[in-house]
């Protein structure tokens, strides 16, 4: 009998501490005002030996220095930040952070699936003081009907990026890269011809890469893959036949693109920093992942305006991300997250803008990016003028993308779907010598058109 | 080993008293009263037996029986800005329609065909060698089964490089110093599914092997004794008396084969970029993930995954219904 008895108050006990445990660890902020929020995708561990994360660290506890009672705990997710299925994965599974990254186009996947918090309520210049500085085409990636579910942070412009060393062998000058896609043709070409082994220009055709520069030489044409108001698949026209026409050329005619296709971007930018690619299209960004994740060297990299169809492109595919806010969190945690974003992500001199902090780890200051502050705010000039006083590159290397910039065009709605789909021709034309481009463009018309109507 | 018997009694409920229509209790069911005591009894004798089945079962439930029927659920549903709703047949009609879906059901089925060309019939061949060695089975048997330790993505990562389309890959630097013509592999149309066969087959025959060895190492030495007594030669006396022996082990491995080589996956991701060139790589799975994960279509993922789970359901069951013959033997 006292056995029995003995059980039973163990068990209560048992089940009484556990749900005092489990209400403990579920609530995350209490009367007493203290408040906790999980943030994602701060630097890995392995980049740049360890001393980015160290930095976002010290940020982190300076900012709860400074807002006494909110608690920041990071989480990291790997590289999976940049793995569009993994991210979709912790959407579904309702795992993903407090305040979650996400890219400019992934909206429309997070409110299908209910992942993210209306805080348009708390969207001010209380929590966010620069706020009015920042770029309508950085916010509005984030907002639908006027109601805001995220804050971008980071966005950059497609230009082309160029290997001086390789241009240099190739009797071209570096100071003069190409501006339209038959120069750029021809350069390659002339790369490919001088040094064996290297593709004068590298594309992508797998993961979804592909038709992201699909549309992004769509864009620089004065295209795009879908109609203006969003309703119609676009890719019969003459500016998608020029796309491919150019890449099939440039693979069977010139051989100037390499054998090695069905590329995804670490694929095309290991070979970059391995001295094997003459140009690509990219953002500034990409050749820091050159450096730090595939040991290339800034010295031999350069960025361009990006390329226009006999003239200046008439539009560079922009793009970028932010963070969102997980559905179901209080008042208090989206404040503390709006604060902390803005503390991170949107002060000059601080965060991702401390180049004092960034120059004294080794990071590169000086790229054209990101570009998030409207020209002329005052954001805008601080910025300059931090990122002049810090810069350890040679500027003279991004001056003709920042002296020339070229209209930035949002990505598509539903934009992963699309690129998908474009993977295919992309992936055709730069393997088969015998690719009809006609049929493959019909085939991704009939494909976006059933993407666009399902999305209805 | 012994199957602890999860329920022994009739199962059969209580009768209702008010059933009986005059409000009286009747007499208890003498047998019925037997048949309860006995099963209370064999309840509490086998008690540690069913505590270590609960988790075996729980993991069970929540991880194959409950995203199976949550995976049909899923495929007659839509989630829109949070709001899930029935659409009948339509992610049915959806993935039926989809460009890729009769490419992906031909690049699966042709890769299963190869597979068991290759990947059944291979190891069998290399187990009866083995099994006629008789120095460094052992070593030869490492060897064999190595490919199986690595990592999947790690080995197939191998495979990548050996199959770059020009001089830098292994494969063609060895055809074309051979006077042969050289292969784009993965990123030709028309070798791709064997390619990713050969990956395939070179990764995972390993296991294959050891069942089979395994298998042919259970075969009495005696007919074997006798077969040669007869004057049998080795394929006669592999023709005669392995095949014979391990028709069964054949049978079921055949099964399991065709059940995981269905499943193709990992080998088209890394490969061939998922989907190869004109959907050349694509099978169901990937398109299963495609939509699950590249465009946001879950429901036409879970129609698509209904659909091969009914087709599998077909081996399965074959599997199923040939397992208590093997114990028989």
């Amino acid at each position: 009998m006292l056995l029995r008895r003995f059980r039973l108050a163990t068990g209560i006990a048992l089940v009484a501490s556990l749900g005092i445990s489990l209400a403990a660890c579920s609530k995350s902020s209490d009367e007493s005002g203290k408040v906790t929020i999980t943030v994602d995708c701060p630097p890995l561990k392995t980049y740049n030996d360890g001393k980015t994360l160290e930095q976002w660290n010290k940020d982190v506890a300076d900012f709860e220095a400074a807002n006494p009672g909110v608690t920041i705990k990071s989480i990291s997710v790997g590289t999976q930040c940049n793995n569009p299925p993994d991210f979709t994965a912790r959407l579904q599974a309702g795992t993903q952070a407090d305040i979650f990254y996400g890219y400019m186009t992934d909206l429309n996947q997070v409110l299908d699936a209910d992942g993210a918090e209306d805080i348009t309520d708390y969207v001010n210049t209380d929590t966010i003081p620069n706020w009015n500085d920042i770029l309508d085409s950085v916010k509005n990636p984030f907002i639908e009907n006027g109601r805001i579910y995220g804050i971008g942070y980071s966005a950059y412009t497609m230009g082309l990026v160029y290997n001086k060393k390789l241009f240099t062998q190739a009797g071209l000058d570096p100071s003069k890269p190409p501006a339209t896609w038959q120069e750029v043709a021809a350069a390659a070409k002339k790369i490919a011809d001088a040094v064996p082994g290297v593709a004068g220009y590298s594309e992508y055709s797998a993961g979804n890469t592909g038709g992201w520069h699909f549309t992004a030489s769509l864009y620089s044409r004065g295209s795009s893959p879908v109609s203006a108001d969003g309703t119609k698949a676009n890719v019969l026209t003459p500016e998608a036949k020029a796309v491919l026409q150019n890449l099939k050329t440039m693979r069977f005619t010139d051989n100037s693109v390499g054998t090695t296709q069905l590329q995804t971007w670490p694929d095309l930018l290991t070979a970059a920093a391995a001295g094997k690619v003459g140009m690509y299209l990219g953002a500034p960004d990409s050749i820091t992942a050159i450096v730090n994740n595939f040991k290339g060297s800034y010295a031999d990299w350069a960025i361009a305006p990006m390329p226009g169809d006999n003239g200046p492109a008439k539009g560079a595919l922009g793009g970028g991300n932010g963070y969102f806010f997980k559905k179901g969190l209080t008042p208090e945690q989206i404040k503390a997250g709006l604060k902390w974003i803005a503390y991170e992500e949107l002060t000059p001199g601080k965060g991702q803008f401390d180049y004092a902090s960034q120059k004294a780890i080794g990071l590169p200051v000086g790229l054209p990016q990101p570009l998030i502050w409207k020209p002329g705010s005052a954001q805008q000039k601080a910025d300059d003028e931090l990122k002049k006083a810090n810069s350890n590159l040679n500027l003279d290397d991004y001056a003709l993308y920042t002296g020339n910039p070229v209209p930035p065009v949002a990505e598509p709605a539903n934009a992963q779907a699309i690129y998908a789909i474009l993977d295919g021709p992309m992936g055709a034309v730069l393997t088969d010598p015998n690719a009809d481009i006609d049929a493959l463009l019909a085939d991704a018309q009939a494909k976006i058109q059933k993407v666009l109507d399902d999305a209805k | 080993m012994a199957v602890l018997p999860l329920s022994t009694g009739t199962g059969a409920p209580p009768r209702n008293p008010a059933a009986s229509g005059d409000g009286r209790t009747p007499p208890p069911d003498r047998s019925t009263v037997r048949k309860g005591r006995r099963w209370r009894r064999r309840l509490r004798e086998n008690l540690i037996g069913h505590a270590f089945l609960v988790g075996a079962v729980a993991c069970f439930v929540f991880f194959a029986w409950f995203p199976m029927v949550r995976e049909i659920v899923m495929s007659f549903q839509r989630t829109r800005r949070g709001v899930t709703r029935w659409v009948g047949w339509e992610n049915y009609q959806r993935i039926w329609d989809d460009p890729a879906f009769g490419a992906a059901w031909r690049n699966t089925l042709l890769f299963t065909l190869l597979a068991l060309v290759f990947g059944f019939a291979l190891p069998y061949l290399i187990a009866i060698v083995l099994n006629e060695l008789r120095h460094a089975q052992g070593f030869l048997r490492v060897v064999v089964y190595l490919p199986v330790i690595l990592p999947p993505a790690a080995g197939l990562m191998l495979f990548k490089y050996l199959y770059l389309p020009d001089d830098s890959g292994i494969l063609n630097y060895v055809l074309t110093h051979l006077g042969l013509p050289s292969s784009q592999f993965t990123q030709d149309p028309t070798t791709t599914v064997p390619a990713l066969v050969v990956a395939s087959t070179w990764l995972n025959m390993g296991s294959a092997v050891l069942v089979y060895l395994a298998a042919l190492q259970n075969i009495p030495g005696e007919l074997y004794e006798s077969a040669e007594i007869e004057g049998a030669g080795l394929l006669r006396r592999v023709w005669h008396v392995t095949i014979p022996q391990t028709r069964l082990v054949l049978s079921l491995m055949f099964l399991i084969q065709v059940v995981a080589t269905m499943q193709l996956f990992i080998e088209p991701l890394i490969l061939a970029g998922g989907n190869g060139v004109q959907d050349s790589a694509t099978s169901l799975v990937y398109l299963m993930y495609q939509h699950a994960f590249l465009l946001n279509d879950l429901g036409g993922a879970a129609a698509l995954g209904v659909m091969l789970m009914l087709v599998l359901l077909v081996f399965s069951g074959l599997y199923v219904w040939l397992t208590p013959k093997q114990e028989e033997l």
